[in-house]
């Protein structure tokens, strides 16, 4: 199969990125001149910038669209302001998770949703298959571009660009047609990394200007460039499931602790029937601290004595902690924090102990 | 890219320096192995006394991106291990050729004919560069 690129492509290959094949695309892992640690760093003590334009966006519009999201997501849409986005799931009809995205509401009968990329042609079929009533569902991931500005001088960095009042006024907020140099983007402040940042959509077509443009601007403020590689430590250190690791069709909203995002009062939604009986799972998603030297991986056997308890769904070295963490799915009896289990790595035992996910937050 | 001439070197992209009678080798890795690892934060090294036969895993570098094992060029018995990488892992990015991991004492007769020498590795990595 050959991969795809995105509007940056020519923009990373001359900053040196070292690209490799992610979700059908051909993506920087990091760039010449920064490890993936320090790009990794750089957001957590100043900015990053990323390229996370092979994310999909489905658009669902129409009078009806508002009861469709309510019966095809988990989430509750009804009480959403115009600027305002939220994280949901969608469930199939076993209540397993088919994605994880966030929602955007543009106006009473617009909203768009910023979808994994690997998930991207499954949700569309899925929306399309099961919207009802006046509601038309598309898929606009081909036109539109999208950058990650992430870090504690993202909004000072942002501010040399666009006016003040341009910028959301909170967290999981947007604001649209944001003339920024020649192009117009849109803004909310989102990410994925546990840090103060901003998304930016924009067309293919001008989204080279928004990115030299940051990174001009962003120079004197610690902007880098950063790739995949520090967009993993990142979302790993902030506690953030991942698709494909923490989530899947396997595995349901309970059990990755994501109950939150599933409102169990609403009439009804896909899934939540099935979900009925699930409300009490057997296993849950804990982060490991590895205490000993190494690190773990994910799919990787985790044990108390001799018994296995779960497995590893994620697994990395943490640059802002210094140790090796992960994330797994505990049986329930062994998923008390504190706890410590072994770890299975290449038939050595790793010791770990049980902790919160959440092993980074903003500006601890 | 830095090739030191006075070593051997093998597919895996390891550094082997050998003593002058060939009894003795120190095993590392090279520049093109660790920029491919990339930051490096790990090492699982051998214990002192352990034998291993030519083409056993010997030791395990682990980087943030990746893990990857280290196999015995030759056939002997482990003599040192430096210990300094328990601490400062780093120094496999910042110095390869500089930093070993093993010191071996060959078997007797160790046959060292398919170690290829700075030129032939580097052909070798300038075709999979």
């Amino acid at each position: 199969m050959k991969e795809k690129t995105t509007a940056l492509y020519e923009e990373h290959l001359a900053l040196g990125g070292k690209m490799v094949p992610f979700a059908e695309y051909l993506l920087p892992i990091n760039y010449q001149g920064t490890t993936l640690v320090q790009e990794h760093l750089a957001v957590r003590e100043q900015a990053g910038l990323f390229d996370v334009s092979h994310m999909g966006t489905l658009d669902i519009s129409g009078e009806d669209a508002l009861d469709n999201l309510n019966y095809l997501l988990t989430n509750d849409f009804s009480n959403m302001t115009i600027g305002q986005v939220r994280y949901s799931l969608m469930l199939n009809n076993q209540g397993g998770i088919l994605d994880d995205f966030v929602v955007f509401k543009w106006s009473e009968t617009h909203y768009q949703i910023i979808v994994n990329a690997a998930n991207r042609l499954k949700d569309y079929k899925w929306l399309k298959e099961n919207a009802f009533g006046n509601c038309k569902v598309k898929d606009l991931s081909e036109g539109t571009a999208i950058l990650a500005l992430q870090g504690p001088n993202s909004t000072a960095i942002l501010e040399k660009l666009v006016e003040k009042k341009m910028l959301p006024t909170g967290y999981y907020r947007f604001i649209a047609d944001v003339p920024l140099e020649e192009a117009t983007v849109t803004i909310s402040q989102t990410g994925y990394t546990g840090e103060m940042g901003y998304e930016l959509y924009c067309e293919p077509e001008e989204v080279v200007t928004v990115w030299r443009a940051l990174l001009e601007q962003g120079k004197d403020l610690g902007l880098v460039p950063c790739g995949l590689g520090a967009r993993d430590t990142l979302r790993l250190e902030a506690g953030m499931p991942l698709y494909g690791h923490e989530l899947s069709e396997e595995i349901t909203p309970f059990e990755a602790g994501l109950k939150f995002a599933v409102k169990m009062t609403k009439p009804d939604f896909i899934g939540k029937g099935a979900l009925e009986s699930k409300l009490d799972p057997h296993r849950l998603r804990r982060g490991l601290k590895v205490l000993g030297k190494g690190l773990i991986r994910e799919d990787m056997a985790v044990h108390a004595a001799d018994m296995e308890v779960g497995y590893t769904t994620s697994g990395t070295f943490s640059p802002s902690l210094g140790y090796g963490i992960g994330m797994a799915l505990l049986n329930r009896d062994y998923a008390k924090i504190g706890t410590e289990l072994i770890v299975n790595v290449r038939g050595r035992h790793l010791p770990v102990e049980v902790v919160s996910a959440t092993f980074y937050k903003q500006g601890k | 890219m830095v090739y030191a001439t006075n070593l051997y070197y093998t597919e895996e992209h390891e550094w082997i320096a050998l003593n002058e009678d060939q009894t003795i080798a120190k095993i590392g890795i090279t520049d093109f192995a660790q920029e491919q690892l990339g930051d490096v934060v790990y090492i699982g090294l051998p214990e002192v006394d352990d034998k291993f036969s030519k083409g056993e895993s010997i030791a395990e570098v682990e980087s943030v991106k990746s893990v990857s094992d280290i196999f015995s060029p030759l056939p002997g018995k482990i003599m040192k291990v430096n210990d300094v990488l328990e601490e400062q892992p780093e120094l496999l990015n910042n110095a390869p050729f500089e930093t070993w991991l093993v010191e071996v004492e060959l078997e007797d007769g160790a046959d060292v004919s398919h170690l290829l020498t700075a030129d032939a590795y580097q052909t070798l990595v300038e075709q999979e560069g």
